[in-house]
């Protein structure tokens, strides 16, 4: 590689880890006046343009706060479970291809909008996202409450449950590709056709989608599968000994595995930076200059926004479900609904029908 | 078939109530934007006390106490004195030289009005009563007599719906009203309180 290629890589990493930290102060202001407009009311519309400017007020509330660890907590795991999981969040970006375009911009040629192009990016994707359920079990425990305890258990017995459907959701598509680069799939759906459709993977297995998104609710601990956390039950279960800039990390982390789940979703079932109709989207041009790069990154964003919504909207209208029927819906209905739709989709593909 | 029946009952059930929730998204919300929208009350509404005067600009109150007796909060301290030709502050025979109600304790019945002979007491519509300082709770006689601020030092205070349209600010009890009304023409110019002849 040469320091070229490094400096580069550094700049992806610098640029999209920093926006995606905006993107999820942002967030925190979205989702609670969304909520709001879901519930006649109008959220938080203060502090600047339309309340804008309400994730740096809570931001500076955060950090103006004590680093503060109740005694009894085991003080080494207490401060390394929030930076733990934060680190593992914000990981997953850096294999999610929010563009794929080369952008040619002023005669310099740079590379996709993407931090790394691993040919097993599925795989660390996935492994990103299960270590990350680690901060949150490893942050109960170490709080030494049974408070937090019992969400650190619930967290980690919803992890296992939800994590096999996840991926076994997203197998039909891995299938289909028949590789674990993000890349591909995210273009893959243009090597399968209906007629001379090449339709997204959503329509390949919507099974597999609707699967997903529920199984996405719970890896990313949303309602109505926020047992971990569970407010009204367990006070603020996992972070319940939490306070100042250490819970700010864990809801740092809830908010980007959220987006990291959608960036996925999108890559998986939506066709990643493709939009419909427009096959060639280089051949957009504006002043000389092809939009492809922009045309990708705007379609990927607004997907993703597609999928934020639709949490945001789940969230707002779903109860949380009782536990054991949390458990018995993920392992009688969801496990064996994947599984399912797994063989289907092996026997398509085993069977070459709609390649090409 | 039991699972099949559940899966539809759960689809449709969960439709329903996204539907539900995005009708919500959007409808109109019924948040009251309040230090620039404040909530109308009703005419009747029982606020902040007035303390009335005459058309002629003297006050209605005498200094009777009788508000303080029948106030069960027991939150209004009243001092009389004498009225004199050199000092004359109220249209009876005594004013009261201390009005003072504590806002902290009053629990706004409405008995004072109730009890005093000259409706020179009423409950207003203010309702933005909130301080910092206890002391500060304490209105005394000029701040009572003192229209209600129009605006407050939390923004814009817009009352809604007021008294002041029925008359109750200038009523007098009727066996009064044209002895006054002669009086305060016959007066006009030289007002004892200094004060404009008030609608």
């Amino acid at each position: 590689m040469t320091i070229w290629g490094i400096i580069q890589l550094f700049l992806k990493a610098f640029l999209i880890g920093n926006l995606i930290m905006v993107v999820f102060a942002m967030m925190t202001w979205i989702e609670r006046r969304l909520l709001s407009f879901f519930q006649y009311r109008l959220g938080p519309n203060r502090v600047g343009p339309f309340g804008l400017l309400q994730p740096i007020a809570d931001l500076l509330k955060l950090i103006r706060k004590e680093n503060f660890a109740p005694r009894q907590v085991s003080q080494v795991l207490h401060l390394a479970a929030p930076i733990f999981t934060l680190f593992c969040a914000l990981a997953v970006f850096a294999v999610i291809p929010f563009g794929q375009e080369d952008w040619n911009l002023f005669g310099w040629h740079t590379p996709p909008f993407m931090a790394a192009d691993l040919n097993v990016a599925v795989l660390f994707a996935l492994a990103m996202n299960g270590l990350g359920g680690y901060g949150v079990i490893v942050g109960g425990w170490a709080s030494n409450s049974k408070y937090a305890l019992l969400g650190a258990l619930r967290a980690c017995a919803q992890l296992i449950s939800y994590e096999i459907t996840l991926t076994l959701a997203m197998l039909p598509v891995l299938m289909m590709t028949s590789s674990l680069s993000m890349t591909d799939i995210a273009s893959g759906h243009l090597g399968w056709s209906m007629g001379s459709w090449h339709p997204w993977f959503i329509v390949w297995a919507p099974l597999g989608f609707g699967l997903f998104l529920l199984a996405a609710l719970a890896e990313a601990n949303r309602a109505p599968f926020d047992h971990a956390e569970a407010e009204q039950e367990l006070v603020g279960g996992f972070h319940t000994e939490y306070g100042g800039l250490r819970y700010a990390a864990f809801a740092n982390a809830e908010y980007l595995h959220l987006l990291a789940i959608s960036g996925i979703g999108v890559t998986f079932f939506l066709g990643g930076t493709s939009v419909p109709g427009l096959d060639d989207p280089a051949g957009v041009m504006l002043g000389g200059l092809s939009m492809a790069p922009l045309i990708a990154l705007g379609s990927f964003l607004v997907k993703m926004a597609f999928f934020i919504f639709l949490f945001i909207w789940i969230r707002a209208t779903l109860p949380r479900l009782r536990y054991d029927r949390l458990m018995r819906f993920g392992w009688k209905a969801m496990l064996p609904l994947a599984t399912l739709q797994v063989l289907v989709t092996a026997t398509i593909v085993s069977q070459g029908w709609g390649k090409g | 078939m039991r699972p099949i029946t559940g899966v539809f009952r759960g689809t449709k059930n969960t439709s329903v109530g996204m539907a539900t929730t995005l009708r919500a998204f959007f409808g109109k919300n019924i948040t009251e934007q309040y230090p620039e929208v404040k909530h109308p009350v009703m005419p009747r509404f029982r606020g902040r006390h007035k303390l009335h005067r005459h058309a002629n600009g003297l006050e209605k109150c005498v200094g009777c106490s009788l508000c303080a007796a029948a106030c069960p909060a027991d939150c209004i301290r009243v001092v009389a004195d004498e009225n004199t030709d050199d000092n004359r502050v109220s249209a009876g025979e005594r004013y009261a030289t201390v009005y003072e109600i504590n806002m902290s304790r009053c629990i706004f019945c409405g008995y004072c009005e109730m009890a005093c002979p000259f409706d020179a007491i009423t409950l207003g519509n203010d309702w933005e009563l909130a301080d910092l300082n206890r002391d500060q709770m304490i209105y005394t006689k000029s701040m009572l007599l003192a229209d209600p601020p129009t605006s407050d030092r939390y923004g814009m205070n817009r009352r809604a719906v007021t008294l002041d349209g029925d008359g109750l600010d200038s009523a007098l009890p009727v066996w009064l009203e044209e002895t006054v009304a002669r009086e305060s023409g016959e007066r006009s110019g030289t007002d004892p309180t200094g004060r404009k002849g008030k609608s």
